[in-house]
C-alpha cells in the first residue's frame, strides 16, 4: 500500500511538471496570443482597454507579475478552465478537447487492448516453439512493420483498403453526411465501421513490440528451475506455458507498457490526422496548423494526464499481479 | 515498438567480444559474427553511400520543378515527380541525407545527455540520484511525440523565417534522452558494486575518471543499443514532424515529400509513387537499424540465439526419445 | 560437511528387500555445442535398489546433474540423450495406480497405500512389462512423472512458481495425476504433506517469497512426495542452506524414508555427507563413475586414488594430524578430456596403461592400493583386497585394479 502511494506522489510530480511546462512555454517565445488573435481575425482599431480585456482572457497580461499568472493558471486548471481557443474562438479550449476525447479514448483503448493480447499470445506461442518457422518467421516480419511510421502505414492502408478495395471508410469517426450522433444502431455501426481501419493501423504498429518482449521474457522464464519443476510434476503442457511460464513472463510485458502507450499515442495522433478522425490529435494537429497555443496547449496537457493516468494503472494492474511488489521490494 | 530488450539483462561488453565468432581485429568480429548485425549494418551502409553519392546518382537538383505536374514513373524519372514537378528518385536520394543527418545529431547529442545523467546520477548516489532519476522518471512518462509536436510549433513559429533542421533535431533530443539515461542508470547501479570500481576508488581515481574511464567501457553494448534505438526513433519522429509541415517545407526530405504527397491529396487520386517510395525508405532504414539491436540482443543473451536442434540419430536407430 | 559415524548411519537396509528398481544401462548424454559434441554422462550404468540412497558424489562439470536430468528426461538442448537404457520396474503397488497401465485410480492415502499393498501382494503376480524411461511417449512420460519418480531441485526459491501459492503448487499436481480426487481430499492431502515435512498449515497459502530457506526446501520436498513416488532424486538439496537447518532437513527425510519406503538419488559434492546417509556410493568423474561401493568400503577401502582425494581433502575432526592431501591439478575441460583414464594427469600412481585404455568399471580383480601411513600406497599382495560380500556391487574403474594392469606397475 504504502508502495502505491509512493508511485501516485511521484505521478503527481509528474502531472506538476507537466502543468508548469505547459505554462511556462509559450510564454518564453516572442508575441503573445492576444496578438496572434487579433491579427489573425485582421482586426483594426483595436482599443488598448479591448486588448488588456484580450490579455486578461488569454491570461497573459504583462502587468500582472508572473507567479500571479501562475496562480491564476493552476486555479484555472482546477476549475477545468483552459482557456479559450484562438482558432475556434470564442470556444473554451475545455470544451473542444471534451469533444475530441472520447474518440481518442476509444481508438487508443481498443487498439491497445487488441495488440497487447494478440501480441502477448502470439509471443508467447513463437517462444513455446522456438527453432520452429514461426519463431524465424514472425520476429522480422513484425519487425519490419512495427519500423514502418504509423502515419505511412495508415496511408498505405487507407490506398488499399479506402480507395482501392473501398471496403472501408477512411475519412472522419463517423459517417457525418447520413448519420446523426447518439445512442442509436446506426450510428454506433458508422463508429465501428469507420475505426476499423485506424485502428488496424495502430494494431499492426504497435504489435511487434509486444510480441517481442512477451518472447525474450518468455524464452528467458522457459529456462527457469520452476518451469523444469512443472514439467517434472507431469503437469499438462497448457498449464505448464499459462499458469507457469506466461504468467511470470508477462510481468515485464506489463512494466514496458508505460513506454509502449507512450508510442501507441503518438502514433495515435498521427493516424487521426491521416483519418480525420476527430480525436486529441486531430485537435492538436489543427490548433498547430492555425497557431493555436491555448489550444495546443490544452491538448498537450490532455495527453499528457492520459498516459500518466494510464502509466499509473498499469502499476495497479502490475502490483495485482506480482505479489513480490506488494511488500515493497521489487 | 519495443526496440531493444537490453534493459532486461546484464550487459558485459567483454563477454560480448569474447562470444562472438568471427575473423578480424575484436570489434569487427562482433559485427560479422552475428547476421541480424550485419544485415542491419548493410542497409545502414546502404543508404549512407546513396546519401553521400546522390549528385552521382541524379542529374536533377532535387528542388528544382522540371516538369509540370506529377507524373508516373518513366524511363526519365525512375520514381516519378512530384505534384510541383520535381524528380522524386532526386528527392529521395538527397533526402536520405536530411533524415540520416537530423537523426545522427539527435541520437549523438540524446547519448551524451543519458550518458551523463544516467551514469552520474547512478555512480553518486543520494541525493543527487533522487533529483536526478526524479528529473528522468518526469521525462520519461511524458509523452514524447505530442511534446516534440508542441515545441516544434513553437519554435517553428517563433522563428518563422528559419525552420532549422537542427530546431527538429533539438527537440528531438529533448525528448529522447529520457529512456536511455534510465537504461544506463540501472546497468550502472549494478556495474558500481562490483570490485574494480571499488579497486579503482582505493587507488584514488577521481570519480570522473571512473565514471568514464573504467565504468563507461564496460557499458558501450548498451551504449551503442540505446543510441541505436534513439536514431530509430529519431527518424521517425523527424519524418513525423515533417509530415505535419512543422519542418522546413521547401527543402526535401523524406517527411516533406509525405507532406507534399498529403496535401495534394495523392492518395485519393491513385498517385502512389508520391508516397510509398518514402515511407519504404524510413521503413526500410528503422528496421536495418532494428534488426542491429536485435542483433546485439542475441549476443548479450545467448539463450535468444536461435538453435537450430540437430536432428542426431540417437538410441540406436529407435525413435529420439528426448521430450520435455 | 560431517564426519562419519557408524553407529548413527541411518539407513540399514540389509534386512531390506534387494529388488531392483531402477537400471541405468550405458547412458550417454551429449552436449552438442560447435564441432564437437561434449560427452557429459559417458557410458554410465548402476541400478537402483528399492528403498535404498544411492549418493551420486563428484566436482563440478563431473556429469551428475547431467546424469539426473537424463533420468528424468529433463534435459534441454543442446544436451541430448544419445544412447544406453533406462529401465524401470514397476513395483506391485504400481499396478493399482496409474495411467500407463489405463488402470483407474482411487484417491491415494499413506493408509490406503499399506492395505492395497497388502491386498496386492495376495493378488496373482501379473507380468509387467519393464519400461524403457527412455521409450515412453510424452503422453505416458507425463503419468509417469511424480507419480513414480520426482525430483527435488539444488534451489527451492527457484524451483517454486514466484506468483503462485503454495496450496496450488502442491494440489495442481494432485489434481493431474489423480482427476477423481475431490477437492476436499486434494486440501487434505495437501495439509497432510505440510505436517510431514514439518510446515505450519498457515502457510498454505503463503507466497514462496514469504518462506525461509529451510522452508521452502521443506516444501518442495512436500510437493515431491505428494503422489509417493518410489524414487526420489535429490539435487544437490541441502548445499544453499546452512549446516544447522541442513542437518534439520535430512534428519527429516531419512525419517520420510523410514516411513515411506522411496529410494532415493542424493546428488552432492559433499562426500563426507553421502557417507553419512547412503548405502551406495558413486563416485563420478569427467563424465564416467569411477567407482561405485557401499558406504563403507569407500570409507574403509578407497580403492579408486580420486576417491582417495575426495575424502582426505577434508581434515577429520577426530585422530591424529594428517598432511593434507589434495588432489593435483583441476577437473578436466570436457571437451579436451584426456586419453585414457580422464583421471592419469592428476593421478600418482598412473602408467602407462591409464594413458592409453579407458578402465572399465568392473568388480575389482586385483589389490590395487590400499590405505598406508602416509596416505594411498601400492599394494600388489592379494590379501589386500577386501572382497566385498555383495561383490557385484563394488566396483572400480581403474588399471590398478585389473589384473593385466598390475605387471605394468613402473
Amino acid at each position: 500500500m504504502r508502495y502505491l502511494l509512493r508511485r501516485a506522489g511521484f505521478y503527481l510530480v509528474a502531472l506538476w511538471a507537466a502543468v508548469t511546462f505547459t505554462f511556462i512555454l509559450p510564454r518564453l517565445m516572442p508575441g503573445n496570443p492576444a496578438l496572434a488573435y487579433l491579427a489573425k481575425i485582421h482586426a483594426q482599431n483595436v482599443t488598448t482597454a479591448q486588448y488588456n480585456a484580450m490579455l486578461q482572457e488569454f491570461g497573459v497580461n504583462p502587468n500582472v507579475p508572473i507567479w500571479k499568472q501562475y496562480f491564476d493558471y493552476l486555479s484555472a486548471l482546477l476549475h477545468g478552465q483552459l482557456g479559450l481557443s484562438i482558432s475556434q474562438f470564442p470556444s473554451s479550449v475545455s470544451s473542444i478537447l471534451s469533444q475530441s476525447l472520447p474518440w481518442t479514448i476509444g481508438l487508443v483503448g481498443v487498439a491497445v487492448i487488441l495488440s497487447f493480447l494478440i501480441g502477448t499470445l502470439i509471443g508467447m506461442l513463437v517462444a513455446w516453439k522456438r527453432g520452429s518457422w514461426y519463431d524465424t518467421a514472425f520476429p522480422p516480419i513484425l519487425t519490419f512493420f512495427s519500423a514502418v511510421p504509423y502515419f505511412w502505414m495508415a496511408l498505405a492502408l487507407i490506398y488499399v483498403f479506402g480507395v482501392n478495395l473501398n471496403w472501408f471508410p477512411t475519412d472522419s469517426g463517423y459517417d457525418v453526411f447520413n448519420v446523426t450522433p447518439g445512442w442509436n444502431s446506426d450510428f454506433i455501426l458508422s463508429v465501428a465501421q469507420h475505426a476499423i481501419l485506424p485502428v488496424l493501423t495502430l494494431v499492426i504498429g504497435s504489435l511487434a513490440g509486444w510480441v517481442l518482449t512477451m518472447r525474450n521474457t518468455m524464452i528467458t522464464t522457459l529456462s527457469e528451475d520452476y518451469v523444469l519443476m512443472a514439467q517434472a510434476k507431469g503437469l499438462p503442457e497448457r498449464r505448464v506455458m499459462v499458469n507457469y511460464a506466461a504468467r511470470n513472463a508477462i510481468l515485464p510485458s506489463i512494466t514496458s507498457f508505460s513506454i509502449s502507450l507512450g508510442l501507441v499515442v503518438s502514433g495515435s495522433l498521427l493516424t487521426e490526422i491521416v483519418f480525420n478522425y476527430p480525436g486529441i490529435g486531430f485537435a492538436l494537429y489543427n490548433a498547430v496548423q492555425g497557431d493555436d497555443y491555448p489550444l495546443v496547449e490544452g491538448c498537450f496537457l490532455v495527453i499528457a494526464i492520459a498516459v500518466l493516468s494510464a502509466n499509473f494503472l498499469s502499476e495497479l494492474v502490475y502490483t495485482f499481479l506480482d505479489p513480490r511488489v506488494r511488500q515493497g521490494r521489487s | 515498438m519495443q526496440l531493444t530488450n537490453i534493459p532486461d539483462q546484464q550487459i558485459d561488453t567483454a563477454t560480448i567480444l569474447d562470444s562472438a565468432k568471427g575473423r578480424g581485429g575484436r570489434i569487427f568480429r562482433v559485427l560479422t559474427s552475428n547476421p541480424k548485425i550485419a544485415f542491419g549494418l548493410g542497409v545502414v551502409a546502404l543508404f549512407v553511400l546513396v546519401a553521400l553519392a546522390a549528385p552521382l546518382l541524379t542529374p536533377y537538383n532535387p528542388d528544382a520543378s522540371v516538369v509540370r505536374g506529377s507524373l508516373p514513373p518513366s524511363s526519365a524519372h525512375i520514381l516519378g515527380t512530384t505534384g510541383l514537378g520535381q524528380d522524386m528518385f532526386a528527392q529521395i536520394v538527397y533526402g536520405a541525407r536530411v533524415s540520416l543527418v537530423i537523426g545522427f545529431c539527435a541520437a549523438i547529442g540524446s547519448t551524451m545527455l543519458q550518458i551523463f545523467f544516467g551514469l552520474t546520477s547512478a555512480y553518486l548516489g543520494g541525493i543527487v540520484d533522487d533529483v536526478l532519476s526524479l528529473i528522468i522518471n518526469v521525462f520519461l512518462v511524458l509523452p514524447g511525440l505530442p511534446l516534440a509536436i508542441v515545441l516544434a510549433s513553437l519554435a517553428s513559429n517563433a522563428d518563422s523565417a528559419n525552420k532549422n533542421e537542427f530546431v527538429i533535431a533539438l527537440v528531438l533530443l529533448f525528448t529522447s534522452w529520457s529512456y536511455g539515461a534510465r537504461v544506463l542508470r540501472a546497468q550502472t547501479l549494478s556495474l558500481k558494486e562490483r570490485e574494480f570500481v571499488a579497486a579503482a576508488r582505493a587507488t584514488g581515481e577521481t570519480t570522473l575518471r571512473i565514471i568514464f574511464t573504467e565504468i563507461l567501457p564496460n557499458e558501450i553494448a548498451l551504449v551503442a543499443s540505446t543510441f541505436i534505438g534513439t536514431f530509430v526513433y529519431a527518424v521517425g519522429a523527424e519524418v513525423a514532424l515533417e509530415f505535419l509541415g512543422l519542418g522546413d517545407t521547401s527543402h526535401a526530405s523524406w517527411g516533406v515529400i509525405l507532406y507534399w504527397a498529403q496535401n495534394n491529396t495523392a492518395l485519393i487520386s491513385g498517385k502512389w509513387w508520391q508516397f510509398v517510395p518514402a515511407g519504404l525508405c524510413v521503413a526500410v532504414l528503422c528496421a536495418g537499424l532494428a534488426f542491429i539491436n536485435f542483433g546485439i540482443d542475441e549476443l548479450a543473451n545467448p539463450r535468444l540465439r536461435v538453435e537450430r536442434p540437430q536432428r542426431r540419430r540417437a538410441l540406436s536407430g529407435k525413435k529420439k526419445a528426448v521430450a520435455r | 560437511m560431517m564426519t562419519p559415524k557408524v553407529a548413527g548411519h541411518f539407513a540399514d537396509t540389509t534386512t531390506r528387500e534387494r529388488t531392483a528398481l531402477l537400471e541405468v544401462k550405458h547412458l550417454k548424454v551429449d552436449y552438442e555445442t560447435g564441432s564437437d559434441p561434449v560427452h557429459a554422462v559417458d557410458d554410465v550404468s548402476f541400478t537402483l535398489h528399492r528403498g535404498q540412497i544411492l549418493g551420486l558424489a563428484g566436482e563440478s562439470g563431473s556429469g551428475k546433474s547431467t546424469l539426473a536430468y537424463a533420468i528424468t528426461r529433463l534435459l534441454r538442448p543442446p544436451a541430448i540423450i544419445t544412447g544406453g537404457e533406462i529401465l524401470y520396474y514397476p513395483q506391485n503397488e504400481t499396478l493399482r495406480r496409474d495411467a500407463i497401465y489405463r488402470v483407474q485410480e482411487p484417491g491415494d492415502t499413506i493408509q490406503q497405500d499399506a492395505i492395497n499393498r497388502v491386498q496386492e501382494q495376495q493378488d496373482a503376480i501379473n507380468r509387467v512389462p519393464t519400461i524403457d524411461i527412455l521409450q515412453l511417449s510424452k503422453k505416458q512420460l507425463r503419468a509417469f512423472r511424480w507419480q513414480e519418480l520426482a525430483i527435488v531441485f539444488q534451489s527451492a526459491m527457484n524451483a517454486l512458481n514466484p506468483v503462485m501459492r503454495l496450496e496450488t503448487q502442491i494440489m495442481d499436481v494432485l489434481e493431474t495425476h489423480n482427476p477423481s480426487m475431490g477437492p476436499d481430499a486434494r486440501r487434505q492431502r495437501t495439509l497432510e504433506l505440510l505436517r510431514l515435512v514439518g510446515i505450519t498449515p498457515d502457510r498454505l497459502r503463503s507466497y514462496a517469497h514469504e518462506l525461509s530457506g529451510g522452508m521452502r526446501q521443506r516444501a518442495v520436498i512436500a510437493i515431491a512426495l505428494a503422489l509417493n513416488p518410489e524414487i526420489i532424486i535429490m539435487d544437490e538439496p541441502t548445499t544453499a542452506l546452512d549446516v544447522v537447518v541442513q542437518r534439520d532437513i535430512l534428519v527429516e527425510l531419512m525419517a520420510l524414508r523410514e516411513h515411506l519406503g522411496f529410494a532415493v538419488i542424493f546428488i552432492t559434492h559433499d562426500l563426507s555427507l553421502l557417507l553419512e546417509i547412503a548405502d551406495q556410493v558413486a563416485i563420478m568423474y569427467a563424465g564416467r563413475i569411477v567407482e561405485t561401493a557401499s558406504w563403507q568400503e569407500i570409507y574403509r577401502q578407497t580403492r579408486h586414488p580420486y576417491t582417495y582425494g575426495l575424502l582426505n581433502s577434508f581434515p577429520s575432526l577426530h585422530g591424529p594430524k594428517r598432511r593434507m592431501s589434495g588432489i593435483p591439478g583441476s577437473p578436466p575441460d570436457l571437451r579436451n578430456v584426456p586419453s585414457g583414464c580422464a583421471f592419469h594427469p592428476r593421478c600418482s600412481f598412473a602408467f602407462d596403461a591409464c594413458r592409453e585404455r579407458v578402465p572399465a568399471l568392473a568388480v575389482p580383480q586385483a589389490a590395487g592400493v590400499h590405505i598406508g601411513a602416509q596416505g594411498l600406497e601400492p599394494d600388489d599382495t592379494l590379501t589386500g583386497a577386501i572382497v566385498s560380500a555383495r561383490s557385484q556391487e563394488c566396483q572400480v574403474a581403474c588399471h590398478l585394479y585389473c589384473k593385466e594392469g598390475v605387471k605394468d606397475n613402473e
